[in-house]
């Protein structure tokens, strides 16, 4: 048996989602933007795309939601235009975001304060998310831009983006939410909450990869990151993706449709692993499940090495992740792990496990088993459960503050 | 960047054949009791390394007979990723057999050495080297406690990669006669740098106490003030010494003139030069110059600014001098 416990990087593409695509690789062709037939053939399936993620967010018929390539494209595109309409060109000059976002943000967070822009990176609580009165103390009549993510890829923690996206609206400043670990995860209703920008990718909810898309309230302005063709109504240029487009409707439609009963399924299996790993000693799920998305654990094992625990489930065919230390070509502590404030001994023992709607029962049961083999064989050779202690003079220092961002 | 690096490897087909082996079956795994090593009228030392804090800690256990300080038996414990247990494991085997004096001889370098498949390939991927440099840390630290003695009296040289272990007097020294000027290059020279990339600067994975980046800018600036300090000599040394320098001497002690007399006044105008040539015949030495800035096709550059570089140049070098802008 082999299991895919890694759907927050990216899942599986729903079968339903490739056929509705193949028609528009070889038969469904034409340009959309051409005059003749064969372009406007392809505008009732693209039309029909837009209305499922219309209906799937819940967004009102004045809001624009652009498809892109991805979500770092639409991540991209609120804080570089946001930066070149409020910033370059009004008299705005800071943005907040948190320290726990996706590298689509930081890493243009800190290409911003390199053109010298101001940005603030909010810290997160013991539960791993930012709260909205640190939000409300760091605006100024100077910030341009909040963005807060709507739910965390690594802990799976849902912020609480109503009450930011209030504050938000009270201060006249604009609020964007990463929100792809969020639609198709949890209920996203884009009339219920105030946000002016949400980016999502297909891909996290059984679509296709390379395609994503960027939520616009009120069809407000936010200037083209690519110039063009003028596609998407003027506001993003490509040719349009037309296969990929009619998968992301068809993917949100099965992800949204029926999501309390889905995500109730989900739910049971994810807190059924869960019990059954909090049962091994020293063992720590970052924040209260009740507000994570419901396929997500992040589980602290003492005195085993992220990568280590990584290899041992690979060797078992289960494949999960880790942003921690040896995993990463930085070789960093998991950085969640430290903004959440755990002891930095155990910033290099996370191990995330991230279900999907196709995760099954037996898949369940399989991982449970050779997780706790896992655990015993490298507890067995770990040197924080050794008896036998060092000669005295032969101790280890702890280690300096692990390297955390520092803002 | 190029072709080759579109697709970023797979970290863990990086490693060799021994790696996994030695990851999934640990041959030295465990711990040796105070009583087992009593029993065999032997001495236990117990050395600690790293801590989980760091990502990874290794334990190292020596049973060593007294009489001729052969280390009998070794064991170790680690937390780590793959690399850390193998490297801990081929560091264990490596000290079986060989006295205290001998086994803290062993290098970071030896032990992934043992645990390529081939000589030619690398055991690890280069951020994974970190892993065996604390296999030679923590052997280090148990030989000290063995025989009474300082890490640090094992360590000749300042290390300044403890990956490639090199030294501060190789990556200065490469520096000087290479020219180097980034700290690519001093990676691409010596490998310092090239792994865990810690040594470059600091907020990488470990505190240093030495990095590339202040070693690169104090040497660069050394040698600048050799330079200064040569071109100074030269200008002193007056004109018939110019006229038998090479002509990178020759451009170097014009600079330097132009530097300490006219060049302040050109930049307080907005503008600047540069030397491009200096031709030479037995009754001339002409200097070629290009004006930059607001000096370009400023009127006096043709001639009372020309005047007054030609004039301090013939004054302080040799009267053989023309200036000539092109």
């Amino acid at each position: 048996m082999q299991v895919y416990l890694d759907n927050n990087a990216t899942t599986m593409c729903d079968p339903q989602v490739v056929e509705v695509m193949q028609p528009f690789f070889s038969e469904l062709y034409g340009n959309p933007s051409s005059l003749h037939k064969f372009g406007t053939a392809t505008h009732p399936y693209i039309r029909k795309a837009i209305d499922q993620v219309y209906t799937a967010l819940n967004a009102s018929d004045e809001d624009d939601i652009i498809f892109t390539s991805c979500a770092t494209e639409s991540n991209n595109w609120v804080l570089k235009s946001v930066f070149n309409d409020y910033i370059v060109n009004g008299e705005k000059d800071h943005i907040i975001t948190t320290e726990v976002e996706h590298p689509s943000i930081l890493s243009t967070c800190r290409w911003l304060e390199e053109q010298g822009v101001k940005v603030t990176y909010l810290p997160v609580n013991d539960q791993g998310v930012v709260e909205p009165h640190v939000v409300k103390s760091f605006i100024t009549n100077k910030t341009a831009l909040v963005s807060v993510m709507w739910a965390s890829n690594e802990t799976g923690m849902i912020f609480p983006i109503k009450e930011i996206g209030e504050i938000c609206k009270q201060n006249g400043v604009l609020f964007h939410s990463d929100g792809v670990q969020a639609v198709g995860k949890i209920p996203v209703d884009l009339q219920d909450v105030h946000v002016d920008f949400v980016s999502m990718s297909a891909h996290k909810f059984h679509g296709p990869k390379g395609v994503g898309a960027l939520y616009i309230k009120n069809s407000q302005e936010l200037s083209p990151l690519l110039h063009g063709g003028e596609q998407m109504g003027h506001r993003r240029s490509g040719t349009l993706n037309v296969p990929y487009i009619v998968g992301m409707g068809k993917a949100i439609e099965l992800a949204t449709a029926n999501i309390d009963e889905t995500t109730a399924k989900i739910r049971e299996k994810r807190d059924r692993l869960e019990d059954a790993l909090l049962e091994l000693s020293d063992t720590f799920v970052v924040g209260n499940r009740e507000n994570r998305t419901p396929n997500t654990i992040l589980i602290s094992i003492r005195g085993v090495e992220g990568e280590g625990m990584l290899w041992d489930l690979n060797n078992g065919q289960i494949g999960a992740s880790t942003g921690s230390a040896c995993a990463s070509a930085e070789l960093e502590a998991n950085t969640v792990m430290l903004a959440i404030g755990a002891d930095n001994e155990l910033a290099h023992t996370g191990i995330r496990l991230s279900l999907s709607r196709f995760t099954t029962d037996e898949e369940i049961d399989y991982t449970i088993e050779h997780f706790r083999n896992a655990v015993a064989r490298l507890r067995a050779i770990s040197s924080s459960f050794a008896k036998v202690q060092p000669t005295p003079g032969g101790e280890a220092g702890e280690c300096a503050m692990p390297h955390h961002m520092a803002h | 960047m190029a072709k080759d690096d579109l697709l970023g490897a797979s970290l863990w087909d990086a490693y060799s054949n021994k790696v996994t082996t030695l990851m999934n079956n640990p041959q030295h795994q465990g711990e040796i009791t105070p009583e087992e090593a009593k029993a065999h009228g032997n001495k236990l030392i117990v050395a600690d390394f790293g801590a989980e804090s760091c990502g990874d800690a290794v334990r190292l256990y020596w049973e060593i007979d007294p009489k001729t300080d052969k280390i009998v038996n070794s064991k170790f414990k680690s937390f780590g990723c793959g690399t850390a247990i193998a490297s801990s494991d081929v560091m264990t085997e490596l000290c079986i057999g060989k006295t205290v004096q001998e086994a803290v001889k062993i290098t970071n370098i030896d032990v992934e050495f043992a645990l390529r498949d081939d000589p030619e390939t690398p055991a690890v991927p280069p951020q994974k080297m970190h892993c065996s440099v604390m296999a030679y840390d923590v052997i280090k630290k148990a030989a000290s406690l063995y025989l009474g003695v300082t890490e640090e009296s094992f360590e000749e040289d300042i290390i300044v990669c403890e990956c490639a272990r090199v030294s501060l007097g190789t990556i200065q020294e490469v520096i000087r006669l290479n020219d180097l000027k980034t700290v690519e290059e001093i990676t691409d020279y010596t490998k310092a740098g090239g792994f865990c990339k810690s040594c470059i600067k600091p907020g990488g994975h470990e505190d240093r106490e030495y990095y590339l980046v202040d070693i690169l800018a104090d040497t660069r600036r050394e040698m600048d003030e050799e330079k200064m300090k040569a071109a100074a000599d030269a200008q002193l040394a007056g004109a018939d010494n110019f006229e038998e320098m090479t002509l990178v001497q020759q451009i170097k002690a014009v600079d330097a003139v132009i530097d300490e007399n006219v060049r302040q006044f050109l930049i307080m105008d907005g503008g600047n030069m540069e030397i491009i040539d200096i031709k030479k015949d037995d009754d001339y030495i002409d200097i070629y110059i290009r004006y930059m800035g607001a000096c370009n096709g400023c009127a006096s550059s043709a001639t009372g600014t020309l005047y007054a570089i030609e004039s301090t140049l013939k004054e302080k070098l040799s009267k053989k001098i023309r200036v000539l802008p092109i």
